[in-house]
């Protein structure tokens, strides 16, 4: 037993060398993990019930952006989230999260629902980008992102953004404009994938974890430059490794938020949220 | 010694490019000053081609109306960001140099027409016109000051996307103008979209798709994604037209293209309707 128990510990070792701090390109792999919480994941541990709401009422459903009304922790909200799914085949119907313009204007036909009733907004943002495609660009991708933008800034109902994996770019920022910005400890976010980053001013792909870098994009780094609330504590070793506690983490920090939001009035809410976008990048 | 001396003393020929202007729509030679002669607007294709701001600030506002704001408003290396080629200071200090602007918008009060306006021009040539916090905050304080003023906004976008040099909060100048934007809506004064060749990436998925109106000039290239990413992630080739001006309207996403000679009478025309 006792012998047993060495062995399992050296071996471990090599794996974890000592209370070194993640890279930003080991949090890259840490937030694109497929064993991950996803929406699905974080759905199960933080709502007692959620009813699924489809379709954008134009063309279709996109199912790499759920949306639908749920209650975490007694409250009532409106939950929009990408999603990622975790089996292939899940992966195939969510078009691996990357959303076409179908599922931002189901997201803002959703959040006006919301606004009608004046419901709280829970968006959960895990995307690489949004979907690259011809039938996309035909539709509209640049229009639908933009119009979420002004749509999300304007909604008078509180909002709450909880970046849990990959915050890729416009895809992700579609529904990532609120009151609260929350980012859990190991995901990322950023203007462009390391990668593309790399490609285009490194002219060399694998220059990605340098871009990752330079970029900074951890969620320290947002903290610091003002762009996040609150950083979300993950289990040790990552939220893959128990999605129960992650969510825990994830729920709290939620309901939290919410109540301090549920303080103002509307005006209040509306005037805050306005300037905290305004703040962004003033430098003169 | 004097044979290999000799061979060093080349007669100097111009470089081609310094000659020849190709439109690269249709690939057609013609000596650049005729090029610049025709506005920069082939005369094969009928492809409108860049503009500085200056320039086009000079053909669109009311001569001698155009009163320059925020100039002081300027990049910001928050990130001390370096890449292979160098670090994004001094890349930006030469652009600064050469184009004599300092930030990728040129923004102010004009009048088109007659009509006061604030008057917005993106120049490509800094920096790819991409979207910086300089941009975005030149944006927001136009908007600003435009409802003050009761000013309406009129905004020409030329930008291959949001600046990565200046990292995350460069993908934020979009939601930031985005709502500065709909606030000015909300406030009833309009908003004229005019999108030139090229309006993509974070540029086109904010501001510039969010007129009251939007309107584009011939066969300029407008779109989200690269043609590129997009061609790689269908496997498939596109078709030449796409994400072209004509390509946006058919599809319902530009209110009009418009000839540049005719877009200030055009500005002026739909201000009128409105009576601003």
């Amino acid at each position: 037993m006792a012998s047993k128990k060495t062995v399992a510990k050296t071996a471990k070792t090599p794996k974890t060398p000592k209370a070194k701090a993640p890279t930003a390109w080991d949090r890259v792999q840490l937030a694109r993990d497929a064993k991950r919480p996803h929406l699905a994941d974080f759905l199960r541990e933080m709502a007692s019930d959620f009813e699924e709401l489809h379709g954008d009422r134009l063309v279709n459903d996109d199912r790499a952006l759920i949306g639908g009304f749920a209650t975490i922790g007694g409250e009532k909200v409106l939950v929009l989230g990408h999603h990622k799914g975790a089996t292939v085949e899940e992966n195939m119907e969510a078009n691996f999260g990357m959303v076409n313009p179908d599922g931002y204007r189901k997201a803002m036909r959703l959040g006006r629902l919301a606004e009608k009733f004046h419901l709280p907004i829970v968006t959960f943002v895990d995307t690489p980008g949004a979907y690259p495609g011809d039938t996309a660009e035909a539709r509209g991708q640049a229009e639908a992102i933009a119009k979420s933008l002004e749509v999300f800034a304007g909604l008078k109902t509180p909002i709450v953004v909880v970046v849990t994996g990959e915050g890729g770019s416009g895809g992700a920022l579609a529904i990532a404009v609120g009151d609260r910005i929350l980012m859990l400890e190991n995901a990322v976010y950023s203007v462009i994938s390391p990668e593309g980053c790399a490609g285009i001013l490194w002219r060399d792909g694998k220059a990605a974890p340098l871009a990752a870098e330079a970029l900074k994009i951890t969620a320290a780094d947002l903290a610091r430059l003002g762009v996040i609330d609150e950083i979300v504590p993950e289990p040790r070793g990552g939220a893959q490794t128990d999605h129960q506690a992650a969510a825990a983490y994830v729920k709290a920090a939620v309901l939290k938020a919410l109540k301090e939001l549920k303080k103002r009035s509307l005006d209040e809410l509306m005037a805050a949220r306005y300037e905290k976008l305004m703040k962004m990048g003033r430098f003169n | 010694m004097s044979w290999f001396e000799a061979k060093k003393e080349k007669p100097a020929i111009p470089p081609a490019k310094a000659l020849w202007a190709v439109c690269p729509k249709c690939k057609s030679h013609m000596p650049k000053e005729e090029w610049k002669a025709n506005n920069a607007i082939c005369p094969r294709c009928n492809y409108h081609g860049r503009l500085s701001a200056r320039e086009r600030i000079a053909q669109v506002a009311d001569e001698g109306s155009f009163e320059e704001l925020f100039r002081a408003v300027s990049y910001s290396d928050h990130l001390e960001f370096h890449d292979a080629s160098g670090d994004y200071k001094s890349k930006v200090e030469a652009t600064i140099a050469k184009t004599k602007e300092t930030e990728s918008i040129v923004m102010g009060r004009a009048t088109i027409g007659g009509h006061p306006v604030m008057l917005g021009v993106m120049d490509f040539a800094f920096m790819g016109g991409s979207l910086g916090t300089g941009t975005g905050e030149r944006i927001a304080r136009a908007c600003e000051t435009a409802m003050a003023e009761k000013r309406a906004l009129v905004i020409f976008s030329a930008s291959g996307g949001a600046r990565m040099h200046e990292g995350i909060l460069s993908l934020m100048q979009m939601a930031k103008t985005s709502a500065a934007i709909g606030k000015l809506k909300e406030s009833g004064l309009p908003y004229i979209s005019v999108l030139t060749d090229p309006t993509t990436g974070g540029v086109s998925a904010s501001y510039a798709m969010l007129g009251d109106i939007n309107i584009t000039e011939p066969k300029a290239l407008i779109g989200f994604a690269g043609r590129r990413v997009i061609e790689n992630t269908i496997h498939q080739k596109l078709p030449d037209d796409f994400q072209s001006a004509e390509y946006l309207e058919k599809h319902g996403f530009i209110d009009k293209i418009v000839e540049r000679k005719d877009l200030k009478a055009f500005i002026a025309k739909m201000l009128n309707y409105w009576g601003c």
